[in-house]
């Protein structure tokens, strides 16, 4: 029973909901199934009719493929995230029209996320409007922390999922409806595999390792690596208390991929995080 | 646990094809997976005796075929296997190189019936 609205949904449900709101949605199958809550304790169970069912265009030409007895062979070629490929196209087209800069935020549970947006969200919450998505198994608690800096987000409880999917951003994005020329933090659910494979549709991927984390992460999650454009490396005044070798790490990533940035920070003293402002500067006008 | 998501698009797309033209369910399902696309075979395995259970597929042969990593590379332009995604250039010892195969997650064809 999902134990927010007592509909029958399991807690295992996809749910996604707007801090602020009793409102929520649930997605079974990618469909929607919307719970308005009235006072006096009435239940309207409104089942929306978004069908996301992509568009598969096959190829049967009687030439590609045989018919032996009412057997048929197709040969289709289809990219098994084509739905989630074909969504994330589209939550992108979404984000440029609006010049909104979607980060998609990976790291393993622990590395900071929460807490480096927290703070990026108090010292930048003037100049840029900011606009978030909580991606976790479960609780609203890590959208509770963000809603305190004053920006709106959206809680997306996976369930047992163990990543975020465009999907979810396609429905959360709809309530958070972020404005023109803002940046859009997505916090994936912390996992240095999983969520490596799903584009969201964002514009840039930033990776984030600590260094209690120890120093061959990147060569251990290459995957994670490979696909994203920052690397973060926070928590670097505990430095002197671990064995992690910054330079080894950068050089590990390196090798994965040979494009990716990094800046070395800490959410908790602020060291480096100019840096990282800076860079959200100049990404969010290059969008 | 990726490999479920992957399960059920696969899933998703055989009942698609199936209803698409008329047919009971898949015969044969052939699959190619690059060996840097991230899959865990094992946890496929498991993902797929779970996820495909009523569905089309429930009692479909699966034909898995593996692509291998490939790279050049960019300082030398050495064409190499690569079975990781750090796998440095055997020519001149450079992590510098482009993917070329290896990250491919296919549904190549059904067979229905």
């Amino acid at each position: 029973m999902c134990t927010t609205c007592g509909c029958g949904q399991s807690d295992d449900a996809i749910t996604i909901q707007l801090v602020g709101e009793e409102e929520h949605l649930h997605l079974v199958d990618g469909e929607v199934h919307s719970h308005h809550h009235h006072h006096g304790h009435e239940h309207s169970h409104e089942h929306g009719d978004h069908h996301h069912h992509g568009h598969v265009h096959s190829h049967t030409h009687d030439s590609g493929n045989s018919h032996s007895g009412d057997k048929k062979v197709l040969q289709l070629e289809l990219d098994i995230l084509q739905k989630n490929q074909l969504l994330a196209e589209r939550n992108r087209g979404y984000f440029e029209a609006k010049h909104i800069l979607a980060l998609n935020l990976v790291s393993s549970p622990g590395a900071g996320k929460t807490s480096l947006l927290e703070r990026t969200l108090r010292d930048l919450k003037d100049e840029v409007p900011f606009y978030v998505i909580e991606g976790d198994q479960q609780t609203m608690n890590d959208a509770n922390r963000i809603a305190e800096t004053g920006a709106p987000v959206v809680q997306i409880n996976t369930g047992k999922g163990c990543h975020l999917d465009s999907s979810m951003i396609s429905h959360a994005v709809r309530k958070l409806d972020p404005s023109i020329g803002s940046i859009l933090a997505i916090e994936n659910v912390g996992n240095l595999v999983c969520p490596a494979l799903f584009d969201l549709g964002e514009g840039r991927r930033v990776v984030i390792i600590s260094v209690p984390e120890g120093d061959d992460k990147p060569i251990k999650y290459p995957d994670m690596f490979y696909s994203a454009h920052l690397c973060l490396i926070n928590k670097i005044d505990l430095l002197p208390y671990v064995q992690f070798d910054v330079d080894k790490a950068k050089g590990y990533a390196r090798q994965v991929n040979h494009h990716l940035e990094f800046i070395e920070l800490s959410a908790t003293t602020g060291q480096g995080m100019d840096q990282w402002y800076a860079w959200l500067r100049h990404n969010r006008i290059a969008h | 646990m990726h490999e479920l998501s992957i399960v059920l698009s696969i899933v998703d797309i055989a009942e698609q094809q199936v209803a698409l033209n008329d047919a009971q369910s898949v015969e044969e399902i052939e699959l190619e997976i690059g060996q840097l696309a991230g899959v865990e075979w094992d946890a496929l395995d498991f993902a797929w005796e779970a996820a495909t259970k009523h569905t089309v597929l429930e009692k479909s042969s699966r034909k898995l075929t593996i692509i291998d990593g490939k790279a050049r590379c960019l300082e030398c332009g050495q064409g190499f296997s690569a079975p990781t995604l750090f796998t440095e250039c055997p020519s001149c010892g450079s992590f510098f190189s482009d993917l070329l195969s290896g990250k491919e997650l296919r549904v190549k064809s059904l067979t229905l019936i």
